[in-house]
């Protein structure tokens, strides 16, 4: 209990530090640059009472939900197969890491170009970067099960699918789960990419658009909230994931 | 060789073998995507007439500047960082959330604040960067066991001897875990600014060639960086093994 | 003695490329019978196979050469009914609770629901479990975790229990007490036991027969008889034959780990 009132406090003295540093930035650069933290929030809320807004939200919220449930699906089968048969996963591991580490916007226009420009285009792009941490973790928690557990399981002479439900899952959980939480994060960036051409709705459209008319007070707010939104989920999932860490 | 790098460069000659004949038979068609043999051709004209030079050089400079500040200010202050406790706490919710952030939303931000240059670029790739350093840093001073600062001592080393001559050797491997991923991360942030809004560089190029649905340039750019960036992360995680691999045993 | 409950013939276990280039001939060719209710110990320099031995009987693995049979069934890569293994590491499954971990072992049994409830009380109460029913493994000791998976073995109530160096990483005077404890189980329920151990007092004090294993290839050398009474504990070692049985079992032993020491260390 005293862990989480310490973690409380620091996350609380880190937002105070980081406000006081904004509010001292907008001191320093003026009101054409940035604005202030409080205008920021008023501004923020006020768009969050428009009808407009929450049109799209939910425009990124569809292409976001069906990109992860795209990638943690496709991601879980990859991982348990690639795990599971280990000549495949030793074939396939480094294809993987190569996919996680290069500038995947760079494969953007070829997702444009087979599902031209819209919705299918924002999943597929969101679900490509997630797609890959969820598979090399489960493909890695898969492979470092304790084999004493599952010889355990074959000893009580289970059947292979009951050994890989019962026992070989609940065992590599906590990092699956990392790998998900990972994924979680990098499909809502790919989705907001994806979001930031070739579309007419969305909270990525609504950050270009106001580039191009130099519209501080969108940016700003449209930022603010983003960073919220996936700073508290992260936590959610942080703490979850130390759950399940610290139970195996 | 061994059977699964066989395998594995066995599928990758399947695969594109099978694109080539898919876009040779038409099945895609060539607005979509050229055929491999083509893209690779396109490529070697490009690289030859040189008229991408100008946007290489701009893009691997900007990776280059923003991997040297991100791997510099991130071991100072990962090494600043491990000394002060107080101020490791209060910043661990941060470099635990962090990378879930959309870094690329600042970017809008960056670019009303310091035009449309090259330091927009250069800082997102620096942010996305820098934390990777310090955190691995960070884990890198950790695993420094406290029997080699008593042996320090014994040997009456001063604190900046002792850092440089036990504690960084020490912790290099680890350190280097930090900067193969803050390449990978430059290369990320850099070439994803490009391609945002941006007038120069790779990135710019592809999105250019995107809009004026000009194939032979933009898929042959987009091989080149994909290239470039397969080569850079795979040397490194390379040498990172390598690295490691005089640490474990067995 | 009559039909014996498990029989080894000519079983030879060898390992084909491990990728480190050559074959591992890693056990055999291996005669040996085991009588039903016995409590038969294996010793060994590390390395001889005595594990493969174990997986092999267990029906884990299966032989290269030769044959296995259980209660007059041939065993081959399938674990038979009525087999309990307790393995070195920790095996409890740490998202589950003591309690659960043990009535998992009844998974297979599908027993009555009361029934089962009676198995893990009864299970609990013998491995002095009951106050740690809902504690997770991770907040046991070595000690208990190795007690929660040898009741989760216990309640299938199987006939031929298979242990591999059980406390090995356990301090003596647990090991000692776990001992006393493995015959007290041993008298209850009529099981035949098999235990691996690299301990030479341990396989001494608790065993009715020994059998000494060479170095790799493992093969048997020599069975030692101990002629102990059925109800014995710990405090054997007092007993005269103690050491001439510990003695007996060095003097083999000890030749074939010096064998040992002098090779590389063997291939994991």
């Amino acid at each position: 209990m005293r862990r989480s009132w310490s973690a409380m406090r620091n996350a609380a003295a880190l937002t105070v530090a980081i406000l006081a540093a904004w509010q001292l930035l907008y001191e320093f650069a003026g009101t054409y640059a940035l604005t202030a933290p409080l205008a920021t929030f008023q501004y923020a809320a006020g768009m969050l009472a428009t009808q407009s807004f929450w049109v799209h939200v939910a425009e990124t919220g569809r292409a976001f939900l069906a990109a992860l449930a795209i990638s943690v699906a496709g991601g879980l089968l990859a991982g348990f197969a690639f795990g599971l048969h280990r000549l495949s996963g030793e074939v396939a591991e480094p294809m993987l890491v190569a996919l996680y580490s290069i500038p995947k916007i760079t494969l953007y226009p070829i997702v444009l170009l087979i599902f031209g420009i819209g919705l299918p285009a924002k999943i597929a792009f969101g679900a490509i970067h997630g797609i890959v941490p969820v598979a090399i973790f489960a493909m890695t928690a898969v492979r470092n099960v304790n084999p004493v557990l599952l010889k355990t399981a074959r000893v009580m002479r289970l059947g292979p699918w009951t050994q890989v439900l019962t026992v070989l899952f609940p065992a590599a959980l906590p990092e699956i789960f990392t790998g998900i939480r990972l994924g979680f994060s990098l499909t809502l960036i790919g989705t907001l990419l994806g979001e930031m051409f070739g579309s007419q709705r969305g909270l990525g459209y609504l950050l270009m658009t106001a580039i191009g008319l130099q519209n501080i007070d969108v940016i700003m707010a449209v930022t603010l909230m983003l960073v919220i939104f996936a700073a508290s989920i992260s936590t959610v999932l942080i703490v979850i994931d130390r759950r399940l860490h610290r139970a195996a | 060789m061994k059977r699964a790098t066989a395998y594995r460069l066995g599928f990758i000659a399947a695969a594109v073998t099978a694109l080539e004949v898919l876009c040779r038979a038409g099945v895609i068609k060539p607005l979509t995507m050229p055929a491999p043999s083509v893209i690779l051709g396109d490529l070697v004209v490009i690289l030859g007439s040189g008229k991408m030079n100008g946007a290489m050089a701009k893009t691997l400079a900007n990776v280059a500047i923003a991997i040297v500040l991100s791997v510099s200010a991130g071991v100072v202050a990962g090494a600043a960082i491990h000394r002060w406790r107080a101020l490791r706490d209060g910043l661990e919710p941060l470099f635990a959330t962090y990378y879930a952030i959309p870094v690329y939303a600042f970017y809008p931000l960056f670019i009303v604040l310091f035009g449309l240059g090259d330091v927009p670029q250069i800082l997102i790739g620096f942010m996305l960067a820098v934390v990777a350093v310090i955190v691995n840093t960070l884990n890198g001073l950790d695993r420094v066991p406290r029997v080699l600062a008593k042996t320090a001592r014994i040997y009456r080393m001063g604190p900046a001897e002792a850092a440089f001559k036990v504690t960084l050797p020490y912790a290099a491997p680890y350190i280097f875990t930090g900067v193969k991923l803050a390449v990978a991360y430059a290369f990320i942030g850099v070439v994803g600014a490009e391609f945002i809004m941006s007038r120069t560089g790779l990135g710019y190029e592809i999105n250019f060639a995107f809009n004026n649905f000009d194939n032979a340039v933009m898929y042959p750019l987009i091989l080149l960086i994909l290239a470039i960036a397969t080569a850079l992360n795979m040397s490194l995680h390379a040498w990172e093994i390598r690295l490691l691999r005089r640490r474990e045993r067995g | 003695m009559s039909e014996p409950q498990v029989s080894l013939r000519g079983v030879t276990r060898i390992f084909a490329d491990t990728g480190l280039g050559a074959e591992v001939h890693a056990l055999g060719p291996v005669d040996l019978d085991l009588a039903k209710g016995e409590f038969f110990a294996v010793v060994g320099p590390s390395g001889c196979g005595k594990s493969t031995l174990l997986e092999l009987i267990a029906g884990l693995s299966a032989a290269t050469q030769g044959t296995i049979t259980f209660e007059g069934k041939p065993v081959a890569g399938e674990v038979p009914d009525g087999v309990g293994v307790v393995f070195q590491e920790d095996a409890c499954f740490p998202w589950l609770s003591v309690e659960d971990n043990i009535a998992f072992g009844l998974r297979r049994a599908g027993l009555a629901a009361d029934e089962s409830r009676r198995r893990v009380g009864h299970a609990l109460k013998l491995m002095g479990l009951v106050d740690f029913a809902r504690a997770y493994p991770a907040q046991l000791s070595g000690g208990m975790r190795q007690r929660v998976c040898i009741a989760r073995t216990l309640v299938t109530e199987p006939r031929l229990i298979l242990l591999d160096e059980p406390f090995g990483a356990l301090d003596q005077q647990t090991r000692l007490l776990m001992g006393d404890e493995l015959l007290r189980l041993w008298r209850d329920t009529g099981a035949t036991i098999l235990l691996i151990t690299h301990a030479l007092d341990e396989a001494a004090m608790l065993a009715d027969r020994i059998g000494v294993m060479s170095a790799r290839p493992g093969r048997i050398l020599d069975i030692v008889e101990t002629r102990w009474p059925r109800e014995r504990d710990s405090r054997i070692v007092a007993d005269p034959s103690f050491g001439e049985i510990t003695g007996r079992l060095w003097k083999s032993l000890r030749q074939e780990s010096l064998k040992t020491l002098g090779k590389a260390a063997p291939a994991p």
